[in-house]
């Protein structure tokens, strides 16, 4: 790139982008997740809490497709884990916002880098990996 | 305990984590396992997996108001993020194939450290001046926001802090913490930048370490939504007050009293894992 200045520039303008994506995808998964602890909580709040004996969680709650569904068919529960899926793909949101910038910029190197980052990301989140 | 109470009590909890995380710059995450686990009897894997999520969500809602001031450095992140990523992977396979009472002692070994870390704060490093080829071919180099106009920065041992980023991201991955401490030494120290773009880099890599991850511990069903709501929300409101109540300073007492806090906590983790107190379930 020739022109450092514009590079600079153009980083300040995705940065600001990126702050707001950010600051959107948790305050939404703050507001879902609340949301899901207090429907819970109404139903289940007098039973006793039991978190001593690691059983895993089900299905529903385990696979983001399936918390998806589970969720909007009103399972509380499963509309906090939306709530969390929402948070865990915020980070991912902001790496797939700066390959596009870099896409833009046709920074080959970093649109590299960053589709390894996205992939890793991703493989994780839909659970492919090992 | 009913789980209204629990759920309050943890959130309480997490909030007190999260403000004395912030405003010693030490992070929450860091204290949010030992609390759960010593402190509400909870099993370790539902512990890590609360305290990844609300890793995730401390980092990216500072993170939104470090990019806007212009500290952050785009490329080294994303560079090195290719590192915590990877190594955030493996940490939470290993997780899953060792003892909990393992996990426990390594988590203990880590409080002991960023203890000791936190305590012998290193001076800044003089700027570095020399180009490095291959920061220089990655276009790492940038400029950094100072009262007398932009300053400009060189960046050294990319190989040498990307190894760090991999050790740290599998930290990350197998304890549920954000590594914060061990990210900032790899910038600060090995690739010489300044403390201000360390920390800032830092702070906006920790949460795309955390969700390479916390997918895993999803899928292995090591996230309990239950016991994940009241983490999250306390620790983002505590570091939300922390980071108000105190803009920039550090508070040295405070400071001196969470790193007792830090050694206490490190000593009862390899005590437990040691004598088999993990060992439930």
């Amino acid at each position: 790139m020739a022109d450092p200045d514009g590079q600079l520039r153009r980083d300040q303008r995705i940065e600001r982008v990126i702050g707001i994506l950010l600051q959107t995808g948790v305050a939404l998964s703050i507001l879902v997740a609340l949301a899901g602890a207090i429907l819970y909580l109404g139903r289940e709040g007098r039973h006793a809490a039991d978190f001593r004996t690691f059983r895993g969680e089900p299905f529903d709650l385990r696979n983001a497709p399936a918390i998806m569904v589970a969720a909007f068919g009103g399972h509380r529960e499963a509309v906090i884990q939306f709530g969390v899926l929402i948070l865990i793909a915020t980070p991912i949101a902001r790496v797939a916002l700066s390959l596009v910038a870099f896409a833009a910029e046709r920074d080959r190197t970093y649109v590299v880098v960053t589709v390894i980052v996205l992939v890793v990301l991703l493989t994780g989140l839909l659970g492919i990996g090992p | 305990m009913n789980l209204d109470e629990f759920t309050l009590l943890v959130a309480l909890g997490s909030l007190v984590a999260g403000f004395l995380g912030s405003l010693t710059g030490l992070g929450g995450g860091v204290v949010i396992v030992p609390l759960l686990t010593l402190g509400f009897g909870v099993d370790i894997r539902y512990a890590i997996g609360a305290s990844l999520v609300s890793v995730i969500a401390t980092s990216s809602a500072a993170a939104a108001a470090y990019v806007r001031d212009g500290y952050s450095n785009l490329r080294i992140g994303m560079f090195l993020e290719v590192a915590t990523t990877l190594g955030a992977v493996g940490g939470a396979m290993v997780a899953s194939r060792i003892p909990v009472s393992a996990v426990a002692i390594v988590f203990g070994l880590v409080l002991l450290w960023s203890a000791f870390l936190s305590l012998r704060r290193p001076a800044e490093a003089a700027p570095n001046t020399a180009p490095d080829r291959l920061a220089t071919w990655l276009r790492m180099d940038s400029t950094c926001p100072a009262p007398g106009g932009p300053v400009a920065y060189h960046v050294a041992h990319v190989p040498f802090g990307w190894a760090i980023m991999a050790v740290a991201g599998g930290l990350s991955g197998l304890l549920g913490i954000g590594s914060g401490a061990l990210k900032v030494l790899a910038m600060d120290q090995v690739m010489r930048l300044p403390f201000k773009v360390s920390t800032t880099t830092s702070n906006f890599m920790i949460g795309v370490t955390a969700a390479a991850s916390a997918g895993l511990y999803l899928h292995r069903g090591y996230i309990d939504p239950a016991l994940a709501a009241p983490v999250i929300l306390g620790v983002v409101i505590g570091a939300s007050l922390g980071t108000r109540a105190l803009v920039g300073a550090r508070p040295a007492a405070l400071r001196r009293v969470f790193v007792v806090v830090l050694i206490a906590l490190g000593g009862q983790m390899i005590y437990h894992g040691v004598t088999g107190g993990f060992a439930r379930g």
